[in-house]
């Protein structure tokens, strides 16, 4: 009886809630589980330190896991917008599913917040894109990290060695625009898999055309087979890797074989040894703070950080969509739209955000930094 | 191309080749003998590389359990046996070898300090842990169908490569592992900088040919095994267990394995799926020899390290298809020049 009584008054106390005022429902697709997990479960655990209320306004948070499928994913944006009539979807984690939910977002006329990376979810802009945003950084951006510091120590030619796969051809085709806009020349272009067990050939022939560096391309710990072969070549000059290394596991494949390589990171991974007048380090502190309050001292990644950019974009854009409309319509829902596009310099973990019609991740030069691997870890060139 | 690039590769391509060439022999070895295509090669490469790393790095490794988990299936099934025949000892000796042995080595390792001891004992644990896995697998998966035909040992050998990936991944996680080298010597002949591992990944492998040639020309049990190969139905008349045969084969197979994964682990980076890739080279080299004739696919495993290497020099994106395209005129080659028997099935 009296668990009756307690039930029935929490179900009138939620219908007093919504009659008062309605509140703002934001929909989260994420891949929890499967091959995408590690990616999708920092996002989740991120996804419960957003604020409870945006401009007054209560926000209730509906989470779903796609389990790193694309199938999944677009049921459950159509399940999120048709029955839950969200006001706008975060996700996914993954790009093909990220891509597949674009369609729905436009039918339903919802704004959609990816965390994944490929450049294509928000380019080039369409009448289907224009309710899509998205908050991690394109491999261009990182690319040029990389292509500005071998200007600035003067690397004239370059050898480039990548996985043979969607990842490694992904980064030639960047790295080969913007460094031949440099007048840097890519003497050697060779290509590895991540499960080979020697890349002396390659290795050789990276160093047969007596490059001032080398560019790695490749993710995680795969990638350090090609470094450590180099060095054991007597390969002495600069090494060059992306962001896809930056885990600790690779520290430890790689030892000191690794002393020196230059990479690209987001500014969050590095937020603690920022220099103060870093436009992105207070914002970057603030996430890795919360996070690792809540989750333990070093669980921060990169990652994560994407599901807090949308939560801060959301935070710049709902007061303005407030004014033009109650959420739970229409209205607010293109009102949100169009806040999100006029996001101008807001700070997130990642970067700073200024959106505009045509680009709808708005991050800049400001969203990356070039480490080094000194002394076993991770530290930042200055 | 210089006369220097050349001899690098060259030494590049024999070190590989010389495992592929281990692996060569073993998968001959175990179809010849048994008629099964033995996929599960490369997963013992892995399990050897493995299980060595977790000990250097203070963990019990996994793969301890899997071995009293199979030992007490073996019990069960040969010791129940032999129960009902009323031969207790014969079950007391089956509980002893396949249950107290296991049970006795996860003690050993368990207790142990294993980070500290020397690497030769490190080594030594590892193979006591994954050798006795062949036999064991034998006499679960095979055993009982060993009169069944080509194929349908060919799919339980999938079954089994599949189960044991799934396995290595549960056991040592996605990561990969690299173990220190045996020493850090290392010699400079002209333009070649031979480390002490590549030596020992060339010499054991020479040793151990040798000690197999030797095997199978002057040892009672090499020669029943020879027999077996050659007729199996004769070599039983002739009072030679094919399951003794079978046990026996799986056993120098699982040793080659795991030998050639600690040989490696030095060397590259070793993943749970790595071992599948290394054992499909070897497959390479093995239907050089038609999965019958062991010299031959010794001269094929080189063929295969030494191509391999050439080709990540001149065309890196394609190395892997150069390397299985080989196989296409091999066959062309074989299927012309010899007469095809059907199998009688």
């Amino acid at each position: 009886m009296k668990l009756r009584n307690t039930l029935l008054a929490a179900l009138g106390l939620a219908f007093a809630a919504t009659a008062a005022h309605a509140e703002i429902k934001v929909g989260v697709v994420l891949s929890a589980t499967g091959p995408a997990a590690s990616l999708g479960i920092p996002e989740k655990n991120t996804i419960a330190l957003l604020p409870a209320t945006i401009g007054g306004e209560k926000v209730s948070y509906i989470v779903l896991d796609d389990a790193s499928d694309t199938t999944t994913a677009v049921k459950n944006a159509r399940k999120l917008t048709v029955e839950d009539g969200v006001d706008v979807i975060i996700g996914s984690t993954t790009s093909p599913a990220s891509l597949a939910m674009v369609d729905v977002a436009a039918e339903t006329k919802t704004p959609m917040i990816s965390m994944a990376a490929s450049a294509r979810i928000v380019a080039p802009m369409d009448d289907k894109k224009r309710w899509v945003f998205k908050t991690p950084q394109n491999d261009q951006q990182m690319a040029s990290a990389i292509v500005e510091h071998m200007v600035a120590n003067k690397v004239k030619k370059v050898s480039f060695i990548g996985f043979a796969n969607a990842y490694g051809e992904g980064w030639y085709e960047q790295f080969k625009k913007l460094a031949e806009a440099k007048g840097i020349e890519i003497a050697a272009s060779e290509r590895f898999n991540p499960a080979d067990t020697s890349v002396t050939g390659q290795a050789l022939k990276l160093m047969s055309v007596k490059p001032d560096a080398v560019f790695i391309a490749g993710s995680g710990t795969p990638s350090a087979l090609p470094q450590k072969t180099l060095r054991e070549r007597g390969y002495k000059g600069p090494i060059y890797q992306t962001h896809g290394v930056a885990n600790n596991d690779f520290l430890r494949i790689c030892g000191k074989d690794c002393e020196g390589t230059l990479l690209p990171v987001g500014p969050v991974q590095m937020a603690r040894s920022l220099p103060d007048s870093h436009p992105v380090k207070a914002s970057a502190l603030a996430y890795v703070e919360k996070y690792e309050a809540a989750n333990g001292a070093g669980s921060v990644s990169s990652f994560g950080a994407y599901a807090w950019d949308a939560g801060v974009l959301l935070q710049a854009a709902v007061p303005a969509a407030l004014k033009a409309a109650k959420p739970g319509s229409a209205e607010f829902r293109t009102a949100l739209r169009d806040a999100l596009e006029g996001v101008k310099e807001v700070a997130g973990a990642t970067g700073i955000y200024t959106m505009s019609p045509d680009d709808h991740l708005g991050l800049d030069d400001r969203s990356r930094v070039m480490i080094e691997i000194r002394n076993g870890t991770w530290s930042l060139l200055k | 191309m210089d006369m220097s690039i050349a001899l690098i590769l060259s030494q590049d391509g024999i070190t590989n080749g010389a495992i592929y060439a281990l692996l060569a022999l073993a998968l001959v070895l175990v179809f010849a003998v048994t008629r099964v295509i033995f996929i599960q090669q490369g997963e013992f490469v892995a399990y050897g590389a493995l299980t060595l790393a977790m000990m250097q790095s203070g963990v019990l490794p996994a793969t301890v359990w899997m071995l009293v988990a199979m030992g007490a299936l073996v019990t069960v099934l040969d010791g129940g046996l032999a129960l009902k025949a009323g031969q207790g000892r014969r079950a007391a000796s089956v509980a002893g070898w396949n249950l107290g042995y296991p049970l006795a080595l996860a003690a050993v390792v368990g207790g142990l300090a294993v980070n500290e001891l020397p690497l030769a004992v490190q080594v030594l644990l590892t193979l006591a842990i994954v050798v006795p896995m062949g036999p064991m697998m034998y006499r679960l998966m095979y055993q009982p169908i060993a009169s069944a035909p080509v194929l349908v040992l060919l799919i339980v050998s999938v079954a089994l490569h599949i189960a044991m990936v799934g396995l290595g991944l549960l056991f040592f996680g996605a990561e990969g592992q690299r173990t220190p080298a045996f020493s850090e010597f290392s010699l400079e002949l002209g333009p070649l900088m031979v480390s002490a591992q590549t030596l020992w990944v060339v010499v054991v492998s020479v040793l151990l040919i040798v000690a197999l040639y030797q095997f199978f020309e002057r040892t009672l049990y090499g020669k029943a095994l020879r027999a077996t190969a050659i007729n199996r139905v004769g070599a039983q008349l002739m009072g030679i267990s094919p399951t003794l045969a079978g046990k026996l084969t799986f056993f120098l197979a699982a040793f080659i394995g795991a030998l050639s994964g600690v040989l490696i682990a030095p060397i590259t980076t070793i993943y749970y799926d790595t071992g599948f890739l290394i054992g499909l080279k070897g497959f390479v080299a093995a239907i050089i020899g038609g999965l019958a004739s062991y010299p031959l696919a010794a001269v094929g495993a080189l063929a295969v390290g030494l191509l391999e290497a050439f080709a990540s020099f001149w065309a890196s994106a394609y190395k892997e298809v150069i390397v299985f395209t080989l196989i296409i005129p091999v066959l062309l080659w074989r299927s012309l020049r010899s007469h095809h028997v059907e199998e009688e099935e």
